[in-house]
């Protein structure tokens, strides 16, 4: 299963199996990481999973595509820079094994 | 949320479903329409509950409160003792009191199982009526009709989500589904529900049309589960009274959610709300009071809906709006509304596929910001500027 890595604002590092099919927010979620809201379920309409990607991973994940829905959530995320993401707009595969997330200092 | 703060004494979640806590939202679409598993409409799996040391006793309802002795009495007989009790008992569909109610294939939207009888009655070419044109029912004849249900949409009022939309939105909405294929009718009493052998034949109109159908769902709104409360002696005024904490009168017993009528500070009232949002920023208020935490911010009031390729967003909600100014082209489908009282302050951003508009709304809203007309509707002016 690959492992990813949510790093909360306060630095606490939580190292989770999260299954392929899952997206990067039901893995935290489901394991009760703090720091990811995830309001809507995973709908992408309330910007409450936001993650700053690694720079390591930002290559590979990319960025939401300009004018996509995501985009537009994040134009007024909380605290957003330029590696952000919304964590239920990414897909788990294997691939991501050691992905290495970090939480942004709030939500809302 | 409990744990996540600090919470390490005993948590006991007690629920009157057969199923451990799901997520209701998908109820009226991809799960209808087959796009959600039963794992996907969990809320958590199920090794949180061990993981998080939470004992789940589901199948099972609060018979009765004792608040002097501090416990509950089950269905099976059981008491449970308490420190603390959380109230999330949420809400009810509200039923008709016409004739023929009671017949098979006359269905509500509440609950999985709800919906398993609702998604046996879509399939291709058979007849659902909707008595009721809000969001459940809207939602309900998108999915039908994409699962190839002939659907008519019946409604009392003179316009679709006439509680809770303006004007412009509704009509939107009913051109839309229209255009999908959906009766609507509006100004529609309904009289009764029509049967043959117990079976649901038809809606019987006030005006004597009959609108036959295989299945009729009706979505009239909810009633707040607030008896278990009143019968504790809270106080209830359609719905549990809580305070910003989601605390009620008793500082043992707090209650959120649907079930709640609780204060909306940025309106200066006091609301019931039915929405997933609402429902988690009164646990975090709860959770936060409980684990001796600061109180968390108080939330802008949003809503989402899904129908067909439309997104629907709601910002706040309108309030002593004696305005609305459209930002965008209605027509093109991408649009927002903005609902402002006599002194231009913003109440609430009606987004209709146009998610900048809605979370810059939100902004909005929560700083109490004044707009003109004129700058809301000038498109060259960008939604961060207007949030500044």
């Amino acid at each position: 299963m690959p492992k990813i890595t949510y790093i909360e604002h306060n630095g606490t590092a939580h190292e989770i199996d999260v299954p392929v099919g899952k997206t990067v927010m039901q893995g935290a979620v489901d394991n009760n990481v703090p720091g990811i809201d995830a309001d809507c379920g995973g709908e992408c309409a309330c910007a409450t999973c936001h993650v700053y990607i690694d720079a390591a991973w930002l290559d590979r994940i990319g960025l939401p595509a300009t004018g996509s829905n995501e985009a537009s959530m994040l134009s007024f995320a909380a605290v957003t820079q330029p590696d952000s993401r919304l964590s239920c707009q990414i897909d788990v595969t294997a691939a991501l094994n050691g992905l290495v997330v970090r939480m942004p200092e709030g939500q809302h | 949320m409990l744990r996540q703060l600090g919470w390490t004494a005993a948590i006991t979640l007690i629920g009157e479903e057969p199923l451990p806590p799901y997520q209701r939202p998908p109820l009226s679409k991809a799960w209808l329409k087959g796009e959600a598993t039963a794992e996907s409409l969990a809320l958590r799996p199920a090794k949180f509950y061990a993981d998080a040391t939470i004992e789940l006793r589901i199948n099972t309802s609060v018979a009765r409160i004792d608040r002097a002795a501090k416990t509950v009495t089950l269905s099976d007989g059981c008491t449970l003792s308490y420190d603390i009790l959380i109230l999330a008992l949420g809400a009810r569909a509200r039923r008709l009191p016409i004739p023929g109610i009671e017949l098979d294939g006359v269905l509500e939207l509440r609950s999985a199982a709800d919906a398993d009888r609702l998604k046996a009655a879509l399939h291709p070419g058979a007849r659902l009526a909707v008595i009721g044109g809000g969001y459940i029912g809207l939602e309900a004849a998108a999915s039908g009709r994409a699962l190839g249900a002939e659907v008519t949409i019946i409604e009392r009022e003179s316009r679709v989500l006439a509680r809770v939309a303006g004007r412009i939105l509704s009509d939107f909405f009913q051109t839309f589904h229209r255009s999908q294929g959906v009766t609507i009718e509006v100004d529609a009493q309904v009289a009764a529900l029509e049967g043959i052998n117990g079976h649901v034949t038809g809606v019987r109109l006030g005006d004597g049309r009959l609108v036959p159908c295989d299945a009729a769902l009706v979505g009239v709104g909810a009633v707040a589960n607030d008896e278990l409360a009143r019968e504790a002696g809270l106080t209830c005024q359609n719905g549990i009274v809580v305070d910003l904490a989601a605390c009620t009168d008793d500082p043992s017993i707090f209650a959120i959610g649907d079930c709640t009528s609780r204060p909306l500070p940025l309106y200066e009232r006091m609301g019931r709300l039915e929405s997933v949002p609402n429902a988690l920023e009164q646990a975090k208020q709860a959770a936060s009071l409980i684990c001796g935490k600061p109180a968390p911010t108080p939330e802008v009031p949003w809503f989402w809906s899904d129908q067909y390729d439309l997104r629907l967003q709601i910002a706040g909600m309108p309030f002593d709006a004696t305005e609305i100014v459209i930002r965008g082209d209605v027509a093109s489908g991408k649009f927002a509304l903005f609902h402002l009282t006599d002194d231009g302050t913003v109440q609430a951003v009606e987004a209709v596929n146009a998610s900048t508009e809605f979370m810059g709304g939100r902004r909005i809203i929560a700083k109490r910001k004044r707009l003109t007309r004129a700058r809301i509707e000038d498109m060259s002016v960008s939604m961060q500027e207007l949030a500044a």
